[in-house]
């Protein structure tokens, strides 16, 4: 017996339906003309996205959303893989407490993590600010990018550092010119994800936003309690084209269950 | 300082920040426990268990737990179900299509809690996909609850577990040596009893620590229980998130996040030591 077998087979397909249906709901759902969730809709048209075009508060937090994951982003990768570097390339006393430090963020659960900033930022003046929610999404990313980062450097082939290292080229001369451009496509590919970690992150950011500042996320939670109408449907539909963008980059660079995974 | 060592300082920056943003609020939320609250809401500093002795007197903490670790387990058995088939399917498949179905089963992870929500919503509400189906097959003619109550809820977070689950799973089963089963068939076993006698128990260590993944991930949740329990559905996190915010009742938030940090770990090493007993 080779493969996965018949059985085993039918029992994944009916898996796959049921962790695809709600996304595929919510495709089919964007086109709604109906005023209200009724599944299979009586008929189709554009008019949720118009309506959702119009919406001044989603759109403002979409804008804001996007803001604040670009320089979350930045930052993470600026702190985060110079920390990656130390942790692959460098020999000194408590790396791998040091290791274990950069990782525990990603085991703490974001409820308790947005606690702890609302408790710290409250007094500091920092809720509902984009540096305040900035700094509360890397809580998640700086963490993720250096875990992202050094798996992506302790995979790299060493024979040519070594090379470059035995023709004389100094640590940073050979970080720059053949570590760093060997790892690139693991950089973008963290990049995106980073984007992604930050954009979507919706515990963290619902501790720290408030009327003066919220991101996109909060603002859906908001609406989804207040009423559910196919407005909703129709930004997921932009949301999962985006995510789906990036997965296909990181798929592409580094493939996507490694990516993300445990390890 | 050696050469080696000088590397080090490319980890201050990041060690610095994440002292910052991580280390020092965890603490302050560790200290705030112990803080008192004053009859007006006001926090009043103080090194005292007060607000613990009100924590753990009021019988509506223990409802909580067990509402908390009821929806848990209910939910990663439910994600196990459908986990275990589709992360064999995966380590076993030699479809072409291999690295897509991977990325298929974990897109969920990927895709906006909020969005999957709504899905659901669509699929469980009064007039959603569940009840358009039943009705038109004339099994109901009221619709079914399955929105704003616990069922929803169970659904809604099986399915946000789900892929973490796949993920652990697919890791364990790095154990699985495919030449025990082939013996086993060989020897003329039928194919259930080679799942149930040789696939399975060595599968056990994996089932064991996904399920703890899944358990520790249901009870922290907070935007599930929120939007599809629909405010009818009470949990520890939901409450966490409660006294925070709307009660600004920053010491007994802090408390009953500390408790529920306790009550995760506590599962968590249970759940690592049986996965050890089992591999061995």
């Amino acid at each position: 017996m080779t493969g996965a077998g018949r059985a085993l087979s039918l029992v994944a397909t009916l898996s796959y339906a049921l962790i695809m249906a709600p996304i595929v709901v919510v495709v089919v759902m964007a086109f709604s003309a109906d005023s209200f969730i009724l599944f299979p809709p009586s008929g189709f048209s554009l008019r949720w996205f118009k309506t959702l075009v119009s919406n001044a508060p989603l759109m403002k937090a979409l804008a804001l959303s996007a803001q604040i994951a670009l320089v979350v982003t930045v930052l993470s990768l600026a702190v985060g893989v110079p920390a990656a570097l130390a942790l692959e390339k460098g020999e000194f006393r408590g790396r791998d407490g040091l290791r274990g430090f950069f990782l525990a963020p990603l085991l703490l659960p974001t409820l308790i993590i947005g606690l702890a900033l609302l408790l710290f930022f409250t007094p500091l003046k920092l809720t509902a600010t984009l540096p305040g929610i900035a700094l509360g999404h890397m809580t998640v990313t700086v963490p993720f990018v250096i875990r992202m980062m050094s798996t992506a450097f302790s995979t790299l082939p060493d024979n040519v550092e070594a090379a470059a290292a035995t023709l004389g080229a100094p640590p940073w001369r050979v970080v720059w010119r053949i570590t760093l451009p060997l790892a690139a496509p693991g950089v973008i590919a963290c990049s995106a994800l980073s984007f992604l970690l930050s954009f979507d992150e919706t515990v963290i950011s619902l501790f720290v936003s408030g009327p003066r500042a919220s991101t996109l996320p909060v603002e859906m939670v908001r609406y989804v309690e207040g009423r559910t109408d196919p407005m909703i449907a129709a930004l997921s539909v932009l949301l999962i084209a985006g995510t789906l963008a990036i997965v296909i980059i990181v798929e592409r660079l580094v493939g996507v269950s490694r990516a993300v995974g445990q390890s | 300082m050696s050469p080696s060592a000088r590397w080090s300082l490319l980890a201050v920056p990041a060690a610095l920040l994440l002292g910052f943003i991580y280390l020092w609020p965890s603490l302050g939320l560790f200290r705030t426990a112990f803080n008192e609250t004053s009859a007006t809401g006001a926090m009043i500093e103080a090194l005292s268990l007060k607000v613990w002795r009100e924590l753990m007197a009021d019988s509506f903490t223990y409802e909580l737990t067990l509402n908390s670790l009821w929806l848990s387990v209910t939910a990663t058995v439910i994600a196990l179900c459908i986990a275990y088939p589709i992360s064999l399917f995966l380590f076993r498949t030699e479809s072409r299509f291999r690295g897509l179905l991977a990325v298929m089963a974990i897109m969920p992870m990927l895709v906006s809690g909020v969005v999957r929500i709504f899905g659901w919503l669509t699929i469980l509400g009064d007039q959603g996909m569940v009840n358009s189906a039943a009705r038109w097959l004339g099994l109901i003619s009221t619709p079914m609850h399955l929105l704003f109550n616990w069922t929803g809820v169970t659904i809604g977070l099986a399915e946000s577990i789900l892929p973490y689950m796949i993920l652990a799973l697919l890791a364990g089963f790095g154990r699985l040596d495919r030449a025990l089963e082939e013996a086993s068939r060989s020897l003329g076993a039928p194919p259930w009893r080679t799942f149930l006698r040789v696939t399975l128990p060595l599968s056990l260590p994996a089932i064991v620590l996904a399920a703890g993944l899944g358990f520790v991930l249901s009870m922290s949740a907070y935007i599930t229980p929120k939007l599809l329990g629909g405010g009818r559905v009470f949990v520890l996190a939901t409450e966490i998130f409660e006294h925070a915010t709307t009660n600004a009742n920053w010491p007994m938030a802090s408390a009953m996040a500390l408790y529920t940090l306790a009550l995760m770990l506590g599962f968590l090493a249970l759940a690592n030591v049986l996965s050890r007993r089992l591999a061995q």
